[in-house]
């Protein structure tokens, strides 16, 4: 037991959750916790505005599986986190959001910069807390931080009142808590393993849908072994890209909206799936009531309320995914079962896919979005961290950038918040700074966080913008072209900023690439630099993302080039 | 379908609030809902009574397991558990016969006559949901002024 503020409580019980670095920014009633870090260890990364700092602790997160932490002030500090924390509730990414609050007897009356965070972000946090004295803290840190990474992880708040802070008490740090109504992982029951197995044995035309899940508890290796050992072809969802090499002979990439055309091709032939990790979204499956039509569903989850909510499963195991792998592994281990790569389903997949990948047809020109996707995987090393913004860029991502090495791809795609890409990129490189770290960017999402240039300029957080610009809310702009008869508004950016001068302005590397030899050069400028660069790459505006799968249709319903 | 939903919570501020917004962000109906803190001063108990169909109900139980907050959801069983609200009525008193034959009724039914006017009456009912529904259709021809019910609690 020690006498300290609640500040001071804040940071050693940070510390002792191996907090390394905090992203935020500080406002009047965080200033004690501010002052407090300022006699600490731990790392602070300013942000220009408190929306990246969520956004930039959410990409610490996804990538290092530990929740990352961003501070902002009360009132409008915590309304611009509440974007960041909801893109994480909706991508279960672990995160935790430490907000400063006005003085406990001010809360309740409209004082300056009060707003009831609590209450706000109630329906997108997995958990919030809010200290009344400063006794709490340690305790309160330590279940949030527990909160947050196990079991289906996501955000947690931590909204401290100014007095709170700044008071002292006798301080205790709790070696363990208890949270009764908290069962982050349930017992995985194995006759439900042995169920599953015999579907999928005896169905005609199985196949695998990796989800989110797959990427969260890195069960890369256990999907691929059972992948192999029943020689059953892999779609994943769009967050499930990169859970299982895409350059495998088993892998037909992501399903969905926009997602390749042999994936959901196959995915309207298939009898049985063996979905992981998946919550079945809509932009994966089309209608829900088509999507289980004549198919079986075996669904493993961590997150016994995802069976059931959107696909009726014929066989559900609940429990951690890689854990569940685990058991189907040794399991057909024992039974000593492979099956033959010469099988008659196998062998159609591959005709299909065959057929597709040879003729998709492609929008014209050198600069087309197929082409600069596949120019960059070319060009980056394999083990790079990818993220991506919101729109036709991220889309074309999904189809053209091939994800080889597993759980180097993140994106938002639940939320689906444009400006989420490039901050994501600094967060991810904080957490894995050997590695080279890009954002697939459009030009529209990256107006939105593009003033986080300071923060990766200034705290030395290298990394590289992929601009695809097509001067326009490209995504917005097909969808007039589709279904509005190309009654246009307010998509045209025209050509506003430039985004050169942009990067230079703020002391980043800009680089404008034209043609394939530019953009091979930019990208290799950028790999060797140790400032971050932004690529502009003009496109065509005209270009849109196809295959389509149009909202409220299955499927069997895809828009193809035409 | 009608379901009574039982849930356990922690006797915490705020829980009241996350249990109700778990219903309107889910896009579930709340019937009734009582509260109350239990033997235990630890822990309060909810009694939500809903209607869906049984995809919805299985779903609305996960969701409320899934709190942190809730110690304990269970799903009863109609035929197996007990399950009371209370009513007041206020009955209006028109002829003189009124008010003895309003007793009658209230003595069938088990209810208490509380507060007798000049010109009304209020009458106390503690039953299920359609025992109440069947004493309202008795006595409505009298004419009832006022209504309250507490939402059904159920064991």
């Amino acid at each position: 037991m020690e006498i300290m503020n609640g500040g001071k409580a804040l940071m050693k019980a940070l510390e002792k959750e191996g907090v390394k670095q905090v992203f935020g920014l500080p406002g009047g009633a965080n200033l004690p916790m501010y002052d407090e870090l300022y006699k600490s260890n731990i790392r602070h990364i300013l942000v220009r505005h408190e929306q990246s700092a969520a956004h930039m602790a959410d990409g610490f997160g996804r990538v290092s599986r530990k929740p990352g932490v961003c501070f902002a002030t009360s009132g409008p500090g915590s309304t611009n986190l509440l974007t960041g924390i909801a893109t994480a509730q909706a991508d279960s990414a672990p995160m935790v959001a430490i907000t400063g609050q006005v003085p406990v007897k001010m809360i309740g009356r409209d004082a300056f910069q009060e707003s009831d965070i609590i209450g706000m972000s109630n329906p997108c946090v997995k958990y919030a807390f809010q200290p009344r004295t400063p006794e709490e803290i340690p305790e309160m840190v330590k279940k949030g931080f527990y909160i947050a990474e196990t079991g289906r992880p996501g955000p947690v708040l931590l909204d401290i009142p100014k007095d709170v802070q700044q008071n002292e008490a006798e301080i205790t740090f709790p070696e363990e808590v208890r949270i009764p109504g908290y069962h982050p992982w349930s017992s995985i029951d194995i006759t439900d393993i042995e169920r599953a197995i015999n579907l999928l044995l005896s169905s005609e035309k199985p196949i695998i849908l990796a989800g989110g899940g797959t990427i969260i508890s890195s069960a890369f290796a256990e999907l691929q072994s059972v992948a192999e050992m029943l020689m059953i072809p892999v779609v994943t969802t769009f967050k499930g890209k990169g859970s299982f090499p895409e350059n495998h002979p088993l892998s037909l990439g992501p399903i969905g909206m926009h997602g390749h055309a042999e994936a959901n091709k196959i995915m309207t032939e298939v009898d049985c799936v063996l979905a992981i990790g998946t919550r079945f979204s809509d932009r994966s499956v089309g209608t829900f009531e088509e999507f289980e039509r004549n198919l079986k569903i075996i669904h493993m989850d961590v997150d016994p309320a995802e069976i059931g909510k959107n696909q009726t499963a014929q066989v559900a195991v609940v429990g951690d995914v890689k854990a569940s792998l685990r058991i189907m592994l040794k399991l057909l281990v024992k039974k000593a079962f492979k099956k033959s790569e010469d099988n008659k389903w196998l062998k159609h997949v591959n005709e299909v896919k065959d057929y597709w990948r040879a003729n998709l047809k492609m929008h014209p020109g050198e600069m087309s979005a197929a082409r600069i996707l596949r120019k960059l995987r070319e060009v980056l090393p394999k083990e790079s961290i990818v993220t991506t913004e919101v729109g036709q860029h991220q889309m074309w991502a999904s189809l053209f950038f091939d994800v080889i090495h597993p759980g180097t791809f993140f994106s938002s795609t639940g939320l689906g918040t444009m400006g989420w890409g490039f901050p994501a990129s600094i967060g991810a490189k904080v957490a894995r700074p050997d590695v080279p770290v890009l954002d697939i960017a459009g030009e529209g999402s990256f107006n939105m966080t593009e003033n986080s240039l300071a923060t990766s300029v200034l705290d030395n957080i290298p990394v590289i913008v992929f601009l695809v610009n097509n001067f326009s809310l490209g995504m917005v702009a097909q969808w007039q072209r589709t279904f509005y008869e190309r009654r246009m508004i307010g998509i045209d950016l025209k050509n506003c900023p430039d985004y050169v001068k942009l990067a230079e302005s703020y002391g980043a590397q800009g680089i404008r690439a034209q043609s394939l030899d530019e953009l091979e050069k930019a990208i290799k400028t950028g790999l060797s630099s140790d400032v971050t660069t932004v690529i502009d790459i003009p496109i065509d505006p005209e270009e849109d993302v196809l295959p389509f799968v149009a909202p409220g249709t299955s499927l069997k319903e895809m828009i193809l080039p035409s | 379908m009608w379901a009574i939903i039982s849930i356990r919570v922690e006797n915490k501020p705020g829980i009241l609030f996350k249990v109700t917004h778990l219903f309107r962000s889910r896009n579930f109906n709340i019937d009734s809902l009582t509260v109350g803190v239990m033997e235990n001063p630890e822990f309060s108990k909810m009694v939500i009574t809903t209607v869906g169909d049984e995809k919805q109900i299985v779903q609305i139980v996960k969701q409320l397991d899934k709190m942190i907050d809730t110690i304990e959801v269970k799903r009863l069983d109609e035929k197996k558990t007990v399950y009371k609200e209370l009513v007041l009525f206020k009955i209006k008193l028109s002829g003189s016969s009124d008010s003895t034959e309003i007793n009658k009724l209230a003595n069938t039914c088990g209810a208490k006559i509380h507060n007798v006017q000049k010109d009304s009456m209020i009458v106390e009912l503690t039953a299920t949901p359609d025992e109440i529904k069947a004493f309202e259709e008795l006595i409505r021809p009298f004419g009832i002024l006022d209504s309250a019910r507490t939402g059904v609690t159920a064991l």
